[in-house]
């Protein structure tokens, strides 16, 4: 009963949490100098007054504020993020449309990079100073104060001038017809650097952070306990010892879907990768606020239903936690 | 027990350890130098060397290692040399001053949430919630584009999107300090909370939020470099990432005007966070197994 009382209240929260991104919203765009039908009329080149003065009854701007903040809550409820200024389609569809790609992307990163980054903490952690120990440190800073975009375009240059065997550019090769076992395969061959370039970056967080803590968990008293009993080294590093290090692996793997997005952005700007990221950017260049809002709407969202699954998860795997 | 001989060891001031510690430390050494360099040619460059970074100097796409310039020209003929110089201005202001900003917003609401506790804890939680929740780069680039890019602008979105690991932190180490005996101790002789919180508890708390400040100002460089790669940076301001994101579509013919500021941008944060992670061990030193 308590448990299910602390998810619903997680939920409420969460739910809180979106309506305030909305508000949010709402208020960066009305804070913002101009109004909407003047960046229209921008990008359309120059409108006359009397059809300026039109637009804004027909967005209802004339409205006062609250009023004007309770349709758009209304709109958002309804799931009408509205129409992009230089498309003039719904956003959430070209949301829904791009939202496969990065799924793609950030999965194939994410998931490669928390598998070998595990085996690389596990394996180091039994030589604490050893080469593989030496590695990981140095693959942890390169990976952090490397920018993202900056490897993402060495490896552009490497593959496509010394090493012409991967593309560089988009997700599907230009005369590729969609569909079938050739259409995958055309794919995941343009998702290699990609998911090279986004994975680097988690790949030296997860390695750092899966050897810290096999340490961490090794020179505790149960491990200790396990070897006393003559316990087969294999039987305690894995059985024991990476079942209970893995577990901050798993939360920042879960927390991670947060940061997701930044590196989403600048890998699809980099490879021309046709997902939320690289829409996002292009509306940015267009000034296409309702797309642009879209997409940052949207991210919070599942930001926010990541960190709730992260937290139902921890609760399932982990029983001490209890309803905090 | 042992009794202390009279020639016990004089303890040092912890500062004095610390600092020490520090000093001792290669790789922290090695950040600290390298960190000078950039500083040395981002400070002084532009009054040694007087040019425009965006003034067209040599044919355009000139190979690096030639005499008319050395590092090469990018598509326009701009130096990248010259860009090399001036484009560190931007990126270490505006990733110094967006640090600051963002460890002062985290310190001040970590420590109320944590002296406080409560309400007022749990009102400031549900704020920095929040803004964890917000998608950084992405709302960065929401409000540059909407008040338009200027180094104001830039410094201000990075401070607001990256406060609330250090507004964690401190929250953490004021919990642990609130309930000490010193500090109860403090509230017994009637001072007021505001002494309590910065001149009482925050000292004590400084040592893991010196090396988050650090950490902090390596991510905002990066920040920054993203932002001006996207085109969102200051248009008038030359900077390292700018030249990168304009250079984009020519790596293929000029893969020097990517490299080079890339590298400087990674040199930079390398260096910063060398010199944390060494600040981290001549602070914490009881996690210095690790």
């Amino acid at each position: 009963m308590n448990a299910a009382r602390a998810l619903l209240s997680r939920l409420l929260q969460g739910l809180a949490l979106v309506l305030a991104v909305v508000v949010l919203n709402f208020v960066l765009v009305h804070a913002a100098p101009g109004d909407p039908v003047e960046t229209i009329a921008g990008a359309s080149g120059g409108m006359s007054p009397e059809l300026m003065a039109e637009l804004r009854t027909q967005y209802g701007l004339d409205k006062p504020l609250v009023v004007q903040l309770g349709v758009y809550l209304g709109k958002v409820l309804r799931g009408d993020l509205g129409y992009s200024y230089f498309f003039n389609l719904p956003v959430l569809a070209m949301i829904g449309e791009r939202v496969p790609a990065t799924l793609l992307l950030v999965l194939s990163a994410v998931i490669s990079a928390f598998l070998i980054g595990t085996t690389l903490g596990v394996l180091s952690s039994r030589k604490p100073n050893g080469a593989l120990s030496q590695f990981i440190t140095v693959l942890s800073m390169v990976g952090f104060a490397a920018p993202v975009f900056w490897m993402g375009i060495m490896l552009v240059i490497l593959f496509a001038s010394i090493f012409p065997i991967l593309p560089v550019s988009g997700m599907r090769a230009a005369d590729s017809s969609g569909g079938g076992f050739k259409d995958a395969l055309d794919v995941l061959h343009h998702l290699v650097l990609p998911t090279l370039t986004l994975g680097l970056v988690y790949l030296a967080q997860y390695s750092r952070l899966a050897r810290s803590s096999m340490l961490d968990v090794l020179g505790s008293d149960f491990i200790r306990t396990a070897r006393a009993k003559g316990l087969a080294d294999r039987v305690v590093l894995y059985k024991h010892a990476l079942r209970n290090a893995l577990l901050p692996v798993v939360t920042v793997l879960g927390l991670q879907f947060g940061n997701v997005m930044a590196g989403a952005i600048l890998v699809e700007t980099v490879f021309n990768w046709p997902g939320l990221g690289r829409l996002a950017f292009e509306s940015v260049l267009r000034r296409d606020y309702p797309t642009i809002l879209g997409v940052l709407l949207f991210s919070s969202v599942v930001v926010i239903v990541m960190n709730l699954l992260t937290d139902l998860a921890y609760r399932l795997i982990d029983p001490r936690i209890k309803a905090s | 027990m042992s009794t202390p001989s009279k020639a016990a060891p004089k303890v040092e001031h912890p500062t004095v350890e610390a600092l020490r510690m520090f000093l001792r430390n290669p790789s922290a050494i090695a950040g600290m130098l390298m960190l000078f360099v950039v500083l040395a040619v981002s400070i002084a460059g532009p009054w040694v060397f007087p040019a425009d970074p965006f003034e067209i100097k040599a044919a355009p796409l000139t190979p690096p290692f030639t005499e008319d310039a050395w590092l090469g020209t990018d598509y326009l003929g701009r130096d990248v040399l010259t860009t090399l110089i001036y484009g560190g201005r931007a990126t270490l202001l505006v990733g110094a001053v967006a640090a600051l900003l963002s460890v002062a917003i985290g310190i001040t609401l970590g420590a109320f949430a944590g002296y406080y506790g409560g309400r007022v804890d749990a009102l400031l939680m549900r704020i920095t919630e929040f803004f964890q929740v917000l998608p950084a780069l992405l709302f960065a680039m929401v409000v540059v584009t909407l008040f338009s890019p200027s180094l104001v602008t830039v410094t201000l979105a990075i401070g607001i999107v990256s406060w609330t690991g250090t507004a964690r932190l401190t929250r953490a180490e004021f919990m642990k300090y609130r309930g000490l005996e010193f500090v109860r101790a403090e509230r017994a002789i009637g001072a007021r909370h505001a002494r309590i919180i910065w001149k009482v508890i925050l000292p004590n708390a400084l040592p893991p939020l010196i090396v988050s400040a650090t950490l902090a100002i390596g991510a905002a460089v990066l920040f920054e470099a993203g932002l001006s790669f996207l085109g969102l940076g200051d248009p008038n301001q030359m900077s390292w990432g700018l030249m990168i994101g304009s250079s984009r579509q020519y790596v293929l013919s000029c893969w020097w005007a990517v490299a080079f500021p890339g590298a400087a941008i990674f040199v930079t944060v390398l260096a910063v966070s060398l010199i944390g992670d060494g600040l981290n061990d001549a602070l914490n030193p009881k996690l210095r197994e690790r």
